[in-house]
């Protein structure tokens, strides 16, 4: 077994229903990732959005997470409370099927970083602007097994070797890593 | 670079159907900030006196504040300037929600509209790409409807959408402009923005906003922030709860409506109903806004939650806000329901929620005193809210009596004669007021109410209390941390100020505190709309978190503009006095600096000579109200006393030229 390690998870916990719809967070975030850090702002920038229908009323604030290449197969609707939020609306992704989470002129993928800064900040800054409460950070700390990404590796490497076989399997291994030493 | 700013208006000839980008003077920013303060010196060059409201050479400015779309919280505001088609004077009429800013991210400070198109039309603003589009599919919908048709046609959520209703397209005097949360409603904007055959104005923008000096700014923000949080935390005590925080008047959120429905006036301003509010309607009206009310919102990058999402039963959603809550409800003697229910439609309609419900209730008082007939309301219903749901669509739609209705109490009362114009008896400069009608004349009011050229007394109020606290020990605790005076002597006026005897209304404050008072409060008003601050963080409430010791510092290291307060207070005051200039070359002069004749029943015809007198000379206008040479070159202002002096201005005193014709009765 591997060692076992601490690791911080930072969370943002969104209560929808106490969301005023200012849309502050999303001005706040472009100016704090701004160069040099709030000399501009401009919400298409931002890493969080806010989905707001005021006469359906949906307020619904997404951070950005990953970026994905391509879009899904199917996509889903969710209707919570008789309320039908669009599709893809809960979804975090930088993705090819909209025009969110991306830098407005380069189209890079944008995704929260927590407002990673030096001197730390207390809170992320949507969360130290959202006064209503309705973006609440939380921090916990989790015991992970490192061990566990091992094994990961290694379940999928081996239908890797059942699918192509050993050989190719080495070679394509061999290859990358040259390449990547190079 | 331009800070705050972007630099650039939007001029757009509508008849023509040409688009230009047009990059503005920065010197113009340094002397008149934004917003208002560079409309009316566009207004000012650009429409001569001659030319009238429904002119294709009037203008129709949509301008952002100097600081909409930086950092600085709740600054959100559009401040839309023209010709007034019922008052003939310059409207600035504003509105809040996300307008403003979005325009700023497209890359604009400004639309400025002129002409007129031959067809109905919207424009789409979506950052360098702009267009004019038909809007004959859009013609007869509704303001609210119309944003979301537009914005599902676009397939472009995140647009903003200003539009007018039916009343708009019908120019009716007192219509609004929509753009969801807010509306910018007073001086009938909406009509002329009908005339020129715009439904809307849609933008969409994803450009950077710069500030000056970014550390700056946002330690200021901060604290903004911070004082925010501790003035919802601290209520003003001894005050009734609407004025007692921040934010527009906390109508959406409060459920004590004693003041308002006790104080007001109820029907065409006449009514007072001094036992009106009991246990009984508190549970029947509390019931009703919390059925009906969805959730709290707010406007741009503010954390006040002014407004709300209304559902009234059976009927589609919309946003209000403030008082409009009553207008209709007070108008018509009715309940809530009522009332909630019926600004449904005068919302869709594209109205203002001021003029509408007392145009009604004038007409209705007509009939009851015979000088309007059964004649005049074929088909009206018998019981008295279906009357205010049928005239509102007369009005709207221009149809039989409702054509001259549309005109509002002011010209309607003229074309109807009969002695109609007795009852047109709540109006300053021909545009009808809050229904309040007091007994002992307020010096600080009378001088607002005459001189206000905003025309709305909730626009020029605020910052000094409305009374005095009954105890020295209360006067005393609030002037503790009354850090937002611009002078210490502001406390003293206050701390002396007793409810009764000596030093009390209407000699106390003295006509030159007065004066003081006014000019503090007016100017705050001038700045915000400079600015684009909302006045609801500002101007209105006491104790705001913006003032004129922090707003330099915003104005320096937000816009990179070299500001301190003696350089503000001019600045505001020079476009403060353009303001007047335009009004006094379309005729405005003494005679019409005063309020509704009934406004108080114990008047001082001459303390009111004399505070006039002084505050007069305190702005530097001669006896009727113009400015003098002098004070316009001491603002650099030359320009104008050269124009009034070509116009032979300041040798006719009586404003002979004022005009006393509706532009509508002329239209044929």
């Amino acid at each position: 077994m591997g060692e076992k390690k601490k690791k911080i998870i930072k969370s943002i916990k969104i209560d929808v229903e106490k969301c005023n719809g200012c849309r502050s967070c999303e001005m706040i975030c472009s100016a704090f990732h701004a160069t040099p850090k709030y000399s501009s702002n401009n919400p298409a920038r931002s890493r969080i959005r806010l989905i707001r229908d005021p006469l359906r009323d949906i307020y619904l604030p997404v951070y950005a997470g990953e970026y994905a290449p391509a879009e899904c197969m199917g996509r889903d609707k969710y209707v919570i409370a008789g309320k039908e939020y669009e599709e893809c609306g809960f979804c975090r992704a930088s993705c090819p099927s909209r025009d969110v989470f991306k830098e407005p002129d380069s189209g890079l993928p944008l995704k929260c970083d927590m407002c990673e800064d030096d001197p730390p900040q207390e809170k992320p800054l949507c969360v130290q602007w959202c006064i209503h409460d309705a973006l609440i950070y939380e921090e916990r700390e989790e015991e992970v097994e490192e061990e566990v990404k091992l094994e990961d590796v290694e379940v999928g490497l081996e239908s890797m070797i059942d699918k192509y076989g050993l050989e190719k399997v080495m070679d394509t291994v061999t290859r990358i890593s040259a390449s990547k030493k190079s | 670079m331009r800070y705050a700013e972007t630099g650039f208006n939007l001029e757009v000839d509508l008849t023509r159907g040409n688009i230009e980008r047009v990059e503005t003077d920065p010197r113009d920013t340094e002397l008149y900030l934004g917003g208002l303060g560079t409309n009316a010196k566009i207004l000012w060059e650009r429409v001569p006196p001659e030319v009238e409201p429904f002119s294709p050479e009037n203008l129709l400015i949509f301008g952002a504040g100097l600081l909409c779309g930086t950092p600085a919280i709740g600054c959100n505001r559009t401040i839309v300037s023209t010709i007034s088609p019922q008052t003939l004077l310059m409207a600035f009429s504003m509105m809040g929600g996300f307008w403003a800013p979005e325009l700023k991210y497209a890359g604009y400070d400004k639309v400025i509209l002129r002409g007129k198109s031959p067809n109905l039309v919207y424009l789409w603003i979506n950052n360098d790409k702009v267009e004019i589009r038909d809007a004959t599919h859009l013609k007869g919908r509704g303001a609210v409807e119309t944003a979301e048709l537009i914005r599902q046609e676009l397939k472009e959520p995140r647009a903003q959408v200003a539009a007018i209703g039916l009343a708009g397209e019908n120019r009716v005097y007192f219509a609004s402009i929509e753009q969801g949360r807010s509306s910018a409603s007073r001086g009938g904007i909406g009509a002329v923005m009908g005339d020129k055959g715009v439904k809307a104005i849609v933008v969409r923008g994803t450009k950077d906003i710069n500030v000056a000096r970014p550390a700056e700014f946002l330690a200021l923000c901060n604290e903004v922030m911070s004082y925010i949080k501790f003035r919802n935390e601290n209520p003003i005590p001894g005050v009734m709860p609407i004025l007692a925080g921040l934010g527009s008047p906390q109508e959406m959120k409060v459920h004590d409506e004693k003041w308002h429905t006790e104080n007001f006036m109820w029907g065409n301003s006449r009514v007072r109903q001094k036992d009106f509010w009991n246990e009984e309607v508190a549970r029947q009206w509390a019931e009703t806004l919390d059925s009906m009310r969805t959730r709290l919102i707010s406007c741009y990058n503010c954390p006040m939650t002014c407004g709300a999402t209304i559902s009234p039963p059976g009927l589609p959603t919309y946003m209000m806000k403030c008082f409009s809550k009553l207008t209709y409800t007070m108008a018509a003697f009715a309940d809530l329901e009522f009332g909630l229910g019926i600004a449904q439609s005068a919302t869709e309609y594209g109205v203002d929620g001021f003029s509408t419900p007392q145009v009604m209730a004038f007409a209705l008082e007509l009939y009851e005193n015979g000088i309007l007939t059964d004649d005049d309301f074929p088909g009206m219903p018998s019981d008295n809210e279906g009357r205010f749901y049928w005239l509102l669509d007369k009005i709207v739609r221009r149809e039989g009596i409702g054509d001259v209705l549309a005109n509002g109490t002011y010209w309607a009362a003229r074309q109807i004669g009969k002695g109609a114009e007795a009852y047109a008896h709540n109006n300053i400069k021909k545009h009808e007021q809050l229904p309040l009608k007091l007994s002992m004349l307020n010096p600080i009011y009378f001088l607002m109410y005459a001189t206000g050229e905003k025309i709305n007394i909730t626009q020029i109020e605020g910052q000094f209390p409305q009374a005095p606290w009954p105890t020295r020990e209360e006067r005393e605790e609030f002037v503790k941390d009354w850090f937002q005076v611009p002078d210490e002597k502001f406390k003293q006026y206050l701390l002396d100020w007793e409810p009764r005897g000596e030093k009390s209304m209407p000699f106390y404050p003295t006509v030159e505190m007065c004066c003081d008072i006014v000019d503090w409060q007016e100017k705050m008003h001038y700045i915000d709309d400079g600015l684009g601050m909302c006045s609801g963080l500002s101007s209105f409430p006491l104790k705001p978190p913006y003032h004129m010791h922090n707003y330099p510092a915003f104005i320096s290291s937000g816009a990179g503009i070299d500001m301190d307060e003696a350089k503000l207070t001019q600045a505001a005051k020079r476009y403060r006095t353009l303001v007047r200039a335009i009004n006094i070359r379309r005729g405005m002069r003494r005679k019409d600096d005063k309020p509704p004749e009934n406004h108080w029943k114990k008047r001082f015809p001459e303390l009111e000579k004399e505070l006039l007198d002084t505050y007069y000379k305190f702005k530097g206008w001669n006896d009727q109200g113009i400015p003098t040479k002098e004070s316009l070159h001491e603002l650099g202002l030359d320009y104008v006393s050269e124009d009034f002096e070509k116009r032979g201005i300041y040798s006719d005193n009586d404003g002979a030229s004022s005009k006393e014709t509706s532009p509508e009765t002329e239209k044929n």
